[in-house]
């Protein structure tokens, strides 16, 4: 999460796409989301270079310029380095998180964080989190739709005084929906006696294998190294300027 | 409301993040770019006013966290924890309010929004950027720049539409002195 060392950086997006290719995750799946992700990044260095186009500059303590844009913009090597890090940053993370959502199973997920010593009372909460978020959305259409039937204008045309009114409409009923459903499950659960143990045994609960063993130590000792070298270079960038 | 950490309360964290996470994609522009109003904080400081500081962290925390993940794949951490502080500063006032038994008066209406100011104003504009800068090493004046937009929309729209929100509920819920004695 910290180090911005280029080198560090791309050993850990090759490793990441090498495990993401491995998992088999569809393209189908991600497609979507991927691409959001990759129009807020561009966004979000296009908003850096706007903002402070010489923090390559700043950073790595030298200049070179490559070309004059406009006024004050001029780009410089630096800056090209800093935000290519950047993005080198978001690609060791993303082929990660994509998979941790079309591979993991809520209730699995609970029972493993109870598991790491997490109390279940939290585990449960994720757990019912993502299981109802396909739920709510689901909702959320219907209502939307319902509300559109009834002529309510959804679109960019309305003013902005009348859209807030426009997403009240979805929201009153989807939150006293929520609300009455909070307490069904509620009821639900104490019914089943939750939360009258310490501690609970998990239907999915599964006892750690040699890989999971493995997988825990490379973890471990990549963290060490990562730390290591950004203690070693005494920054948390790597220079070549 | 129980002191204890009861079963509502996981459940109001479950269900409170879904909430979160599926609002995340419903934005309305206001004409600044990359600036929106995002109803799903209104829905949020709602629920932190009704369940109390603990569901309203951790409904910040899980909520961002998982909506960063489902919609934009990597979690934003610098802006994860102050959503965290907005739910725990409306939560502390949740007793008071007393949403669920329909006390939600002029006075209850006024705390609210004071209380939701200052909780946007400290998480945007100090926490935010603070944490920017620290993990992400962005550039000072842009980090500054987002968080005063991010307080500005979240207040705007918590404001309005929370306001209305809590109003609504409290006005369904039972009053604890709605009953009268017959003489």
């Amino acid at each position: 999460m910290l180090s911005y060392d280029t080198r560090v950086l791309v050993v850990m997006v090759v490793f990441s796409l090498v495990i993401f290719y491995m998992s088999k995750t569809k393209w189908k799946q991600v497609g979507a989301v991927f691409n959001m992700i990759m129009i807020f990044l561009l966004l979000n260095i296009i908003a850096v270079f706007i903002f402070s186009p010489y923090q390559g500059v700043k950073i790595y303590g030298s200049r070179t310029d490559l070309f004059h844009i406009i006024g004050p913009y001029t780009m410089t090597a630096e800056q090209l380095f800093y935000e290519g890090n950047m993005i080198l940053k978001y690609f060791t993370i993303i082929p990660a998180a994509l998979m941790f959502f079309v591979t993991t199973d809520p209730s699995e997920f609970a029972a493993s964080l109870n598991k790491v010593g997490i109390h279940y009372n939290i585990g449960y909460a994720i757990a019912i989190a993502l299981r109802y978020i396909p739920d709510v959305q689901g909702d959320f259409t219907k209502i939307k739709h319902a509300q559109e039937a009834r002529g309510i204008e959804m679109s960019g045309k309305a003013s902005l005084i009348s859209r807030i009114k426009n997403v009240a409409a979805i929201i009153f009923p989807l939150i006293f929906s929520s609300m009455s459903r909070i307490d069904t499950i509620s009821n639900a659960m104490e019914l089943r006696g939750f939360g009258k143990h310490k501690k609970r045994t998990w239907y999915y609960a599964r006892p750690l294998k040699r890989n999971d063993y493995l997988t825990i130590g490379v973890v471990v000792i990549f963290a060490i190294i990562g730390l290591f070298i950004t203690f070693h270079n005494g920054s948390r960038f790597y220079n070549p300027f | 409301m129980k002191k204890k950490f009861g079963i509502k309360e996981v459940v109001a964290i479950g269900i409170g993040t879904a909430l979160f996470v599926a609002l995340t994609e419903v934005q309305i522009p206001i004409g600044i770019p990359n600036t929106y109003l995002q109803p799903r904080m209104a829905v949020f400081a709602f629920l932190a006013a009704v369940f109390g500081p603990i569901v309203g962290g951790v409904v910040g925390l899980l909520g961002h966290a998982l909506g960063d993940l489902v919609f934009y794949g990597s979690v934003w951490w610098s802006w994860v924890i102050p959503e965290a502080v907005i739910g725990l500063g409306i939560g502390l006032i949740a007793k008071k309010l007393a949403i669920k038994e329909g006390g939600f008066d002029k006075k209850a209406i006024i705390t609210f929004n004071v209380v939701q100011v200052l909780a946007n104003a400290v998480a945007w504009i100090l926490v935010a950027p603070a944490l920017d800068i620290l993990i992400y090493v962005e550039p000072a004046n842009k980090v500054f720049i987002q968080g005063a937009y991010a307080a500005l929309g979240n207040i705007l729209i918590i404001g309005i539409l929370g306001t209305l929100l809590a109003a609504g509920y409290a006005k369904i819920g039972a009053k604890s002195s709605s009953l009268s004695k017959e003489d």
